[in-house]
């Protein structure tokens, strides 16, 4: 066993002297400190990358069996279906990917906002994670494309003709980009190239920047606190822990319970009730059949109804890409010094608040045909939406904060003794659901099992 | 706050009104797992609607296996068959069906993924008189549709009962007008199965999928207790 050893850390030594492992290993894992108060928002990033890691794997086996001819597309997919041992599982596992690399990545971006992490020294771990977000959106909207069903041709149709709206150019950049007058054979090939090679590449490029310029600056955390200010003599940051393995195991714990439900989507409810998956999609796409509706997938529908809320086409456009690109300027449009929302000014919280609400509100409009009300609250939604950035230069200075501690809140404070408006709510929620007969069923088999551990002799010491 | 919440729900229907006029759609209270009811709609899809519209991404061999046909049991189904290689196609010449009816059938393969078994369950046993359309009948939920009633011999004839809704007549309900040879409700249990047999074929793998998911999820609960405590073990010396 020893020389086992020896033979280990010789190895190890011969690859140190060839290629800094055991520096990268520790600067970035084993020595990279961590604050001690991440909460449930700090899941999202390593989620992230573990739903990254699923796509690329699942779309490799995806790639392996997929024909991109828009004669063969749609059959090629039934076929992975249908045919290919475990095609269904690979596909869906691509399928509801997408949509939970979104929702996480909502979340994700969400916590930064609520915690202040876009702001100084972070304003490039921002920048680039906003870049990775806008190049997921590229990915998502050309893997769209693929399967060649009837929303997969009528979706990427209204997106493309977007561009046709542009003066003078329109028309021939619209052409340009399907590589044909229509989206056909030669669109469905060169969205093939760029969502298998190109945009993953960036992608994954572009995280390992994000997770370098992270690293340089350290995380933020719910207090909004730098912990590399105060340090022991070691120059061990005293708040922070180091990320392996603390953080590993507790982000494999997080990896469990996200994958719980995501295979509770795949094996239950693949298509999740039309959203994950789009019911007309399972109609070959016929460029000669307008469907009645056309909606994008869920994930795009906010931006999709700040398009519908601009009456002409070309400010449609300009109206959506605006409301991502102002996303990268939150660094310097927030004014406030206080970084957390647990120590910032009512003003913060309505605003982000308002914002989220607006969010959601106009991902809802975004899947519903549009009607004259519906149209209304798009409008009034989208002005809820860019006012939360425009007038957050004036809203952020007036801002009446709370003084932030020296050190994190350690240990965390429990629910019962947290105070606000939001928190009220929470606790209610909770009420709600424990008071239902199906937690309480849910309630019952826990309590069973664990007397059941108890009782046996082996499985008790696992409690 | 609650006030909010209650003009929101008032607000509602303006924008999830339904259309005026169509049907209420039904559901067939389907189960893929019931075996029997899906042979008996795959021999209803065979007799009455596989001449013209295939399932071309529906193998025979596949439907054998998982509706546990035997090998003669097939060969009766589909007497064309010399060795059971393929999948479901139809005889039908596209052009031939627009010829005769103005277009082609769609193939079903995945028809009830993207329709819905609610739609199709109510669109098969909706259809009504209408001497004005080429076929003797329209559909209360497929308006002016181009396919024949394929069961009008089992359900009997239908009339619409119309209502006046400002000047234009809209279909309230459907009424009896003649037997058929099965009674309602057995009438509405074998197109049941048939709907049955579509959403297995719009996608077979969902029997092997449900069955396996419970196991996935067991093992995910069990690895989520040990990481659990893991987490809980790691941590006990950060204070």
């Amino acid at each position: 066993m020893s020389k086992c050893k020896q033979y280990g850390t010789d190895l190890l030594a011969w690859i140190d002297e060839r290629f800094p492992l055991s520096k990268v290993w520790n600067e970035h894992m084993a020595k990279y400190y961590a604050p001690k108060n991440f909460n449930f928002w700090y899941f999202f990033g390593s989620l992230a990358l573990l739903v990254l890691i699923n796509q690329i794997v699942t779309g490799i086996w995806l790639t392996m069996n997929y024909k991109p001819d828009a004669k063969l597309a749609f059959d090629s997919v039934e076929a992975i279906m249908r045919d290919i041992n475990w095609g269904w599982l690979i596909r869906y596992m691509h399928s509801t990917g997408a949509s939970m690399f979104f929702i996480v990545i909502y979340l994700h971006i969400f916590r930064g906002m609520m915690y202040g992490s876009f702001k100084k020294p972070r304003e490039l771990v921002w920048l680039l994670g906003m870049s990775l977000y806008l190049a997921l959106m590229a990915e998502a909207f050309m893997g769209y494309l693929l399967p060649w069903g009837q929303m997969s041709y009528w979706g990427a149709n209204v997106i493309i003709s977007l561009f046709s709206a542009i003066p003078l150019i329109g028309e021939d950049l619209a052409t340009w980009v399907r590589g044909d007058f229509l989206i056909s054979d030669v669109t469905l090939n060169r969205f093939f190239s760029f969502h298998v090679i190109a945009v993953p590449l960036i992608i994954v490029g572009l995280v390992f920047l994000h997770i370098v310029a992270l690293h340089k600056v350290g995380s933020n955390n719910p207090d909004g606190i730098e912990i590399k200010e105060k340090k022991d003599a070691n120059g061990v940051p005293l708040d922070g822990i180091p990320f392996h393995p603390y953080y590993t195991v507790k982000d494999l714990f997080g990896a469990v319970v996200f994958l719980a439900i995501c295979s509770w989507i795949i094996f239950y409810s693949p298509e999740f009730g039309g959203y994950f998956l789009e019911h007309p999609n399972f109609i070959p796409a016929d460029p000669l059949k307008t469907p009645e509706h056309i909606a994008p997938v869920w994930y795009f529908t906010p931006f999709y109804s700040i398009l519908r809320a601009i009456p002409s086409k070309f400010g449609g456009m300009v109206a959506m890409f605006a409301s991502i690109l102002i996303l990268f300027l939150l660094p310097w449009l927030d004014r406030c010094q206080v970084k957390s929302i647990r120590y910032r000014g009512v003003i913060y919280k309505v605003a982000l608040g308002s914002f989220v609400v607006s969010f959601i509100a106009l991902g809802y409009l975004g899947t519903i045909p549009p009607t004259p009300t519906a149209a209304f609250f798009g409008t009034f939604f989208t002005i809820v939406y860019f006012g939360f950035f425009l007038l957050m230069p004036i809203y952020t200075r007036m801002e009446i904060t709370k003084p932030v501690p020296d050190r994190v809140v350690w240990p965390p404070k429990p629910l019962a003794a947290r105070e606000g408006w939001v928190w009220d709510q929470v606790r209610k929620l909770l009420a709600a659901v424990e008071s239902t007969s199906a937690w309480r069923q849910a309630d019952g088999y826990r309590q069973k099992i664990q007397e059941f551990m108890k009782n046996n002799k082996y499985l008790r010491h696992f409690l | 706050m609650k006030r909010i919440i209650v003009t929101c729900l008032l607000l509602w229907p303006f924008w999830a009104s339904a259309e005026l006029g169509a049907p209420p759609l039904e559901s067939p209270g389907n189960d893929v797992y019931d075996t029997e009811s899906l042979r008996r709609g795959a021999k209803l899809y065979v007799e009455r609607c596989l001449g013209c519209h295939s399932l071309k991404h529906m193998r025979y061999r596949r439907l054998q296996q998982d509706l546990g046909f035997s090998e003669e049991e097939i060969k009766q189904l589909f007497p064309q068959l010399e060795r059971i290689v393929g999948t479901m196609t139809t005889a039908m010449d596209p052009k031939d069906a627009e010829r005769w009816f103005g277009v082609a059938a769609p193939d079903l393969s995945e028809r009830a993924r993207a329709l819905g078994t609610d739609w199709i369950y109510t669109y098969l046993r909706t259809f009504y008189v209408d001497e004005a359309r080429p076929f003797g009948v329209n559909n209360w939920v497929f308006k002016d549709v181009a396919m024949p009633h394929v069961f009008g011999d089992l359900q009997g004839e239908q009339k619409a009962v119309t209502q006046d809704t400002g000047g234009m007549p809209v279909i309230v309900r459907l009424e009896q007008s003649k037997p058929g040879k099965l009674p309602p409700l057995e009438f509405d249990r074998t197109v049941a199965d048939l709907v049955n047999f579509l959403d297995y074929a719009a996608e077979p793998a969902q029997l092997e999928r449900r069955s396996l998911g419970k196991w996935v999820l067991l093992f995910l609960l069990i690895f989520g207790f040990v990481s659990y405590k893991l987490k809980k073990a790691y941590w006990k010396d950060i204070h």
